[in-house]
């Protein structure tokens, strides 16, 4: 077994009540450390995003203690967001043109990036030219040019065609092998949750609060084909039943 | 939009019909030739008249620099005050009357004001223009600022950029399409006000408008068609060039262009 790390993200009973009165979340419960990959399912509207928020900084949390303990934070949204008017090359480049890397490091690092991301020969694409996948793709390498210790993820795949969407979930695993980050991942797909984490969680709705727990058993690397195994298959079932049960 | 060729040519050779039909009528049936003359004769005086040529360029000289310096100034003007009333909503609730304001100050109420305060000349002339031509370039470029999307502006806010940086690598670039839009409306606006502009503040060396004005007081009907052809094809071309720059800057990447 691993020996327990320091968490880069720490919420100890964060709760989230909007200036309108209405509360999102309440007693969240959640740590991260690094080589975790950690999901939260739950229905829409259930506060999982504003989690994100909470941990990016974006938002601030209204009770709560909410720690994270590194500065390199990767922050993935629904939408690829990237800039219409750049090339893939120089959208890759961008955070790291924010933070102030000089010219030919970002563009190391963005080459690297790329490659990561199987993105080589379309550095020069528009991201009108690019399939939904690659826009996503372009997305992940952005990020991934500051070298995040902790990778928020907005659910990123959700508008994804099924196909692309496990291919990218193969990408993301290997990454996640490989870069050795914290995760923090938002879906709504149980089995994306169950393939991609050390960790599941999940949340009922309204307020937003942390139900159930489980630990996913399987090895890093996994073989995409785990897919396909009884234990797989029953450890999705459980959890969507954990969610059916948090949602009545 | 693409720009289809034949369809309006048919328009234009039966509005020349028409022309033709008036012209015939005025000349046989009211023996009033010059109010509405025959299209060719205008091409005629246009082209073969020395005088009335080298007048005709002249003035075209100098209603294109009067739209041009208007222009200019109404960009930098309405970009401005966008840019300063994108900062924040305070400055944006403060500042946007006044830009719709300013578009509903019918212009021929204070011309006679302008005419006072900065005399009869160009200043004036330019100073119609860039009322005239402004608020689609506040309007659009505010458009534009604000069309950017929101989890864009959180990806600069969580990446620590501040408002200039922001300003200039997010909202100015994504407003581009939306700004082009302006100017291509306010250039062909530019025009119509260094025309109007002419025909109020007739020193020093007017365009195209005292032309038009000149051309009817002497009854010289092919001139002032030709005039009036002319501003109308300095429209026209302005519209269309700015339409064109436009979609070289933008049209590689915007869905709208």
């Amino acid at each position: 077994m691993t020996v327990t790390l320091e968490p880069l993200l720490d919420f100890a009973d964060v709760s989230m009540r909007f200036p309108d009165g209405t509360t999102a979340l309440t007693g969240v419960d959640l740590r991260v450390a690094r080589g975790e990959f950690v999901s939260v399912v739950g229905p829409s509207g259930c506060g999982k995003s504003t989690l994100l928020r909470i941990a990016s900084g974006l938002e601030q949390a209204s009770g709560g203690t909410s720690t994270v303990s590194s500065r390199r934070i990767g922050y993935v949204f629904q939408d690829a967001t990237l800039l219409a008017w750049r090339s893939v090359r120089r959208n890759v480049e961008l955070l790291a043109e924010l933070h102030g890397v000089p010219k030919a490091e970002r563009a190391d690092r963005a080459t690297e990036a790329i490659k990561l991301v199987g993105l080589e020969g379309f550095e020069k694409h528009l991201p009108r030219q690019l399939s939904g996948g690659m826009r996503m793709r372009t997305s992940l390498a952005r990020s991934l040019t500051l070298d995040p210790e902790l990778f928020l993820f907005d659910e990123p795949f959700g508008a994804l065609d099924e196909i692309t969407r496990e291919r990218l979930n193969d990408e993301l695993l290997k990454l996640f092998v490989q870069q050795g980050f914290a995760g923090l991942f938002i879906t709504h797909s149980v089995a994306e949750a169950v393939y991609l984490s050390t960790k599941v969680l999940v949340m009922s709705g309204r307020p937003g609060t942390i139900v159930d727990s489980f630990d996913i058993p399987f090895e890093m690397p996994r073989d995409p084909d785990i897919r396909f195994t009884a234990e797989f298959a029953t450890l999705v079932g459980k959890i969507s039943h954990a969610l059916r049960e948090g949602h009545r | 939009m693409k720009l289809n060729w034949w369809q309006p040519s048919i328009v234009l050779a039966l509005v020349i019909g028409f022309w033709y039909a008036m012209a015939y009528w005025y000349d046989k049936g009211k023996e009033l030739a010059f109010v509405v003359p025959y299209p060719h004769l205008v091409l005629d005086t246009a082209l073969n008249d020395a005088m009335f040529r080298n007048a005709l360029l002249d003035n075209l000289f100098q209603t294109i620099v009067v739209t041009a310096t208007g222009l200019l100034i109404a960009v930098l003007i309405g970009m401005s005050w966008a840019i300063l009333m994108s900062q924040a909503r305070w400055l944006e609730h403060s500042l946007y009357p006044y830009a719709v304001i300013l578009q509903t100050i019918p212009i021929l109420a204070i011309v006679p004001l302008i005419g006072t305060i900065f005399g009869y000349e160009f200043a004036s002339r330019v100073i119609v223009t860039v009322m005239i031509a402004l608020f689609p370039l506040v309007s659009n470029t505010l458009f534009g600022l604000h069309s950017v999307d929101k989890a864009q502006r959180e990806l600069f806010q969580l990446n620590g950029a501040g408002r200039l940086t922001t300003l200039l690598k997010l909202q100015l670039p994504a407003a581009l399409p939306a700004i082009f839009v302006g100017l291509r409306t306010a250039a062909g606006l530019a025009v119509i006000g260094a025309i109007v502009g002419d025909q109020f503040f007739q020193r020093g060396t007017p365009g195209l408008g005292v032309l038009i004005q000149v051309s009817n007081s002497r009854l010289n009907g092919a001139g002032t068609f030709a005039a009036i052809i002319t501003a109308s094809l300095l429209g026209v071309i302005v519209f269309l060039l700015f339409g064109l720059l436009g979609r070289l800057v933008t049209g590689k990447w915007s869905e709208t262009s």
